[in-house]
């Protein structure tokens, strides 16, 4: 099939795609270098909406390929070079086009047009230039690759082959192109590691320093330098000197590397990063058409495989739906938050303190029993941003300014007196909290909102007791505070609706991903990890081995395995979490024996680092009582992935969040499940999971899957 | 404290191409502070000796200074310029003679000691801001007859101009406008004025103007070679019904910046800086504001009586074309011969275009090249005339003539 009806076919699958144009533009060429024609990606859209490639687009720069082409060889032009719009240079796949793909041959046809189109760049009778002028992504950069010579601005900020990230490989050239170019190491570092470090983009400068692009230049003439750079090069008076590729141990030695950081990442539990780094392994004899035709295989398979579909999903959750959160009432109802107050002044009250001075820069005032303690929190705010400083993050004007915005009192009345909102993270207990914004609604404005940070007490019952409950919402965040994106907000039988405005208002300064949640025990993350958990500890107690049970869970790909992540949370919190759940639900949520020993002997962990990796501290081994049911690694994954999919069916159930999509993007940004697991409910889907204990799907097919 | 004045030098000077103004012109997508800040990029390039800290002033002038040309242009363009923060920067207005008056101004600094280096330009975007866009001229202009109304409309004060030198007729007006284009025509053939170009990137969105996407303008828009009599004699009168100002012999509408750096001589060489020229007088004065186009003649008597020099010491004359009927009425004023050889050398506006307050820096870039070409020549001088009734002159000595710097 030909690559025009390649396209023409892919199209017809896709007709709500934004086409970008290939404008052929000609031109004189500074120096009298000659005549050149130069080829602008622009999709007709501003900035804003980044220009991408589906198979319309490919099919427009097909034809202006064809046009360069036969001017090329009738010596009407010296040159060919590719450029983008104002601050885009493109930003690869359309992924809305890839998300509709049914089947492999239409999978494979992506693929395939995407190199038939990009690979003509380097056939052409004259050398081809890219300018990378702005963001360049994915298929962005590589049709970049496929010229002869490369420019970047200075000014670019952003530039990566994301494909790993997403669940796909660089298909169009990526994968084999980059390590001929920059060699395995550099190759290795842009595919893989930069991607599975949360997608980090490369600026310009990094750019050029990798060698990727020939030559940098500063923004603001960028395209006029680079054009006369290309005059230069033409005429001979330039003569681009590339490093030589080692294609020896080296080589062998970077694909490790990638396999080591892809299992540090997905531990396996994902293909792509694998996949990817086979082909970059097949790159080292520099045959570019074999490289090709392994991408588009590798793309076919993940294109039609769950973890891409997941990925997408994913993606899209944090993108959007992370963006615009669902039920959140009419940002038009929310009141102006200018100081904020902070019931007690803890480590954890004082992360809140340094958040809110950061991204809201109003006055915030931290209370709490006694001086020294107030005194504490204020230096501990301090001390934070005179790190920052030091890091360059803050100036020291900036600096000096939030330093005065943050005070400490021991008298409430004078603090929160024209406080518009007022969070507290004082002890786990209902009475101490009900006390606490007793003594707040004293002195506070009528419109304050009394917000709390409670993992796991019923925000309504805190309420319950206040002349004015409407106001108090649950504010939950995730530890450590300034890392983790979810904020749990909470929702409780009496809060208003301006109320909630104002919190999901206060939670998009502070930069979070907020999920407006019912408030039910332990709300989301809390509950189903702590379910999870539960189920590890229960087949522990019954007598399979710690690193049977450890290991059932890492086909899944989890950040770190469950009694590494206990002891980040720490043995006596998840204790305290187990038993709150275990009052709501005690059919479900078990409070172990054994966990109980490990925190009445003040084990802060199951596990001993001597030998550099975890081992069972003896202490704790000593410690625990199991029963004499051993099952297999298959036997406790299934148990507990059923019990996973049995509490999230009960939470839509109940209401606890609006769909299962929130439960995965509270999953994703709050506990960092990865993204090809969509989360939890598109593998549970996959694998069958929610069928056995549900009896359906939690999402349609096609929502995170391949279409039917 | 006892004060020495100190000479002070055109170092060098560049443009960007002009353009037609217009939804069809090159630069109808393209900022006005983009242009200034390229050519300021440009210059810095070319003069690598200038330390950019050592840069004590952008003077950047414009006559609409609103949206892009607003915002103290010499301040924003110099830090989208990438010159470092602790550069200042002002905007400068005197219509035509903005750019002119950017190298007096700092001229005058320089020689006083303030400054030792400057950039000093101008930019006039017509298409993104026409003439007279948001003006507000005071009501009592009119009522008390302080100036006739035509006096606002350059076209028509050229049409007056005709009516008080009645031996200057439309075909003296348009053989003159022939003779323009060919001279430019020609300094392009020989790559005068391609050197001082500054090639500007540009986009195209329309394809009903020509091919779309980002393109490269390396040469000045508006040229019209092969120009002839016949051409020019049947255009339309815009101004005036059987007048004599048409298109073809006055300047267009344009688009276009350009930046100089003048200098203390001193500091140009103890920095290795090219001395292009060097300042010797300048001088403006005002003039019946219904015939601006005389402004030249009274300013260069003012310019060469306080240089001490009289007509017949000028070798070369710069003198912008705003419309031809106005260095027409120069010419005669001083006896000169339509045609001769030492007035606009390259050609000038009516051929390149005159994009406001860009043009004083364009006729002394093309007066430092004729400089190096001519060192014979001693004496050049830059003039134009100025809305609501003003001239413009600044003399020029050539640093290449073997008298140079010593007495006359």
């Amino acid at each position: 099939m030909s690559t025009t009806e390649l396209l023409k076919g892919a199209a017809e699958l896709f007709p709500d795609e934004v086409v970008t144009s290939a404008h052929v533009r000609h031109l004189d060429l500074p120096f009298n270098a000659g005549r050149f024609a130069l080829i602008t990606l622009d999709n007709g859209f501003d900035h804003t909406k980044p220009t991408t490639f589906g198979p319309a687009s490919l099919a427009n720069l097909s034809i202006a390929i064809d046009q360069v082409e036969k001017e090329a060889s009738a010596g009407e032009i010296v040159g060919v070079g590719i450029t983008g719009k104002p601050f885009i240079f493109a930003v690869g796949a359309d992924l809305k086009g890839v998300e509709l793909l049914k089947n492999h041959s239409d999978a494979l046809a992506i693929g395939k047009g995407g190199h038939e189109v990009f690979k003509r760049l380097s056939g052409i009778a004259v050398p081809t230039f890219a300018y990378y002028n702005g963001a360049a992504m994915g298929g962005g950069v590589e049709v970049g690759l496929h010229c002869s010579y490369r420019t970047v601005s200075a000014a670019l900020p952003a530039f990566s082959l994301p494909e790993v990230f997403l669940g796909l490989v660089p298909g169009w050239g990526g994968c084999t192109i980059l390590p001929n170019l920059i060699g395995a190491d550099n190759a290795v570092t842009v595919i893989i590691e930069n991607s599975l470090n949360q997608n980090k983009q490369l600026k310009g400068g990094q750019v050029y320093d990798l060698g990727i692009a020939d030559a940098l230049f500063e923004g603001a003439d960028f395209l006029e330098q680079s054009l006369s750079w290309t005059a230069a090069v033409l005429k001979g008076e330039i003569a681009v000197e590339r490093p030589a590729i080692d294609r020896g141990e080296a080589w062998d030695q970077a694909v490790a590397r990638g396999r080591f950081v892809a299992d540090s990442k997905v531990h396996g539990a994902a293909p792509a990063a694998y996949r990817a780094l086979d082909i970059i392994a097949a790159a080292k004899d520099g045959d570019l058409q074999k490289g090709y035709d392994a991408e588009d295989v590798a793309l076919a398979d993940l294109i039609m495989g769950g973890e891409l579909r997941s990925g997408i999903y994913a993606f899209n959750l944090v993108q959007k739906r992370g963006k615009r959160p669902a039920g959140a009432p009419d940002k038009s109802l929310a009141r102006p938050v200018t100081k904020v107050g902070v019931v007690g002044a803890g480590l954890m009250a004082s992360q809140l303190a340094l958040l809110f001075l950061r991204r809201l820069e109003v006055p915030v005032v931290l209370t709490d029993i006694d001086q020294e303690r107030v005194d504490k929190g204020v230096g501990y705010v301090h001390a934070e941003i005179d790190k920052l400083l030091l890091k360059g993050r803050v100036n020291q004007d900036k600096a000096n300014r939030l330093k005065a915005l943050v005070t400490g009192v021991l008298d409430k009345a004078e603090g929160f007196s024209d406080a518009d909102f007022i969070i507290e993270a004082v002890f786990e207990e209902i009475g101490v909290k009900q006390q606490v914004f007793a003594e707040v609604e004293a002195v506070a404005p009528a419109h304050a909102i009394l917000a709390t940070n409670t993992s796991s007490l019923s925000v309504s019952e805190m309420a319950s007791k206040l002349k004015n409950p409407e106001r108090v919402v649950g504010f939950h965040f995730f530890n450590p505070v300034a890392i983790l994106p979810l904020l749990e907000i909470v929702r409780g039988e009496q809060t208003d609706d301006a109320s909630l405005a104002t919190a999901f208002g206060v939670a998009k300064k502070l930069k979070k991903t907020a999920v407006l949640v019912k408030d039910a025990p332990a709300f989301v993350v809390n509950r189903i990890l702590t379910r999870f958990m539960g189920e590890i500890q229960n087949v522990i107690d019954e007598g399979t081995p710690v690193e049977v049970a450890e290991k059932a869970v890492e086909p899944l790909g989890l950040p770190m395995s469950p009694l590494v992540l206990l002891e980040l949370v720490g043995p006596a919190i998840g204790l305290h979490v187990s038993e709150t759940l275990n009052r709501a639900f005690p059919d479900r949520f078990t409070v172990s024996p054994n966990l109980a020993a490990v925190v009445k002997a003040g084990k802060r962990g199951f596990y001993v680092y001597d030998s550099g990796k975890p081992e069972l501290d003896p202490e704790v081994a000593a410690l625990l009582k199991q029963g004499d049911v051993v099952l297999s690694e298959e036997q406790v994954r299934d148990r507990v992935l059923d019990a996973v999919a049995q509490e999230i069916g009960l939470m839509l159930d109940e209401g606890v969040v609006a769909e299962a999509q929130d439960i995965d993007l509270c999953l994703i940004t709050g506990a960092g499940w990865p993204f090809h697991l969509g989360g939890i409910t598109p593998y549970l889907d996959r694998e069958g999971v929610s069928e056995r204990v549900n009896g359906k799907r939690f999402l349609e097919a096609g929502v995170a899957s391949v279409p039917v | 404290m006892p004060r020495t004045v100190r000479d002070v030098v055109f170092v060098d000077g560049v443009r960007t191409p002009f353009g037609k103004a217009g939804p069809k012109g090159i630069y109808h997508e393209t900022r006005a502070d983009d242009l200034v800040v390229k050519a300021i990029r440009e210059l810095l390039r070319r003069n690598p000796g200038l330390d950019p800290k050592k840069i004590d002033e952008v003077a950047i002038a414009a006559t609409t200074q609103i949206g892009d040309q607003g915002l103290t242009l010499g301040r924003t363009a110099g830090i989208l310029a990438g010159l470092p923060q602790s550069v200042p920067g002002y905007s400068i207005d005197r219509m035509c003679a903005g750019a002119l008056t950017a190298v007096t101004a700092t001229a005058g600094s320089i020689a006083f000691g303030a400054y030792d280096a400057v950039i000093a330009g101008g930019v006039e975007h017509m298409g993104r801001h026409p003439m007279g866009e948001g003006v507000d001229p005071n009501p009592r202009f009119v009522s008390e007859k302080l100036v006739d109304e035509s006096a606002l409309f350059m076209g028509m004060t050229a049409e007056n101009l005709h009516d008080r030198y009645p031996h200057i007729t439309k075909l003296r007006a348009d053989e003159y406008a022939v003779r323009s284009q060919e001279k430019a025509a020609k300094a392009y053939a020989n790559g005068k004025i391609q050197q001082d170009l500054v090639p500007i990137s540009v986009r195209n969105t329309n394809a009903e103007v020509g091919e779309t996407g980002f393109g490269l303008v390396t040469a000045d828009e508006p040229m019209r070679p092969g120009t002839t009599l016949e051409n020019l004699s049947g255009l339309k009168t815009p101004f005036r019904v059987h007048g004599r100002v048409t298109a073809g012999n006055a300047a267009g509408l344009n688009d276009g910046a350009t930046a100089s750096i003048i200098a203390s001589e001193e500091f140009a060489r103890e920095n290795n800086l090219p001395v292009k020229m060097r300042l010797v007088s300048y001088a403006f004065v005002g003039v019946e504001p219904e015939v601006m186009g005389y402004g030249p003649i009274p300013a260069t008597e003012k310019a060469l009586a306080k240089a001490g020099l009289g007509i017949g010491d000028i070798g070369l004359f710069e003198v912008n074309e705003a419309f031809a009927v106005q260095v027409l009425a120069f010419l005669d004023h001083y006896g000169i011969a339509d045609d001769d050889a030492r007035v606009n050398q390259y050609g000038g506006a009516i051929a390149f275009g005159h994009p406001l307050a860009s043009s004083g820096v364009r006729l002394m870039t093309q007066l430092a090249r004729q400089f190096e070409e001519q060192p014979e020549v001693r004496y050049g001088l830059t003039t134009m005339c100025v809305g609501f009734g003003m001239g413009a002159t600044v003399i020029w000595e050539n640093p290449n003539h073997k008298d140079a710097g010593g007495d006359k």
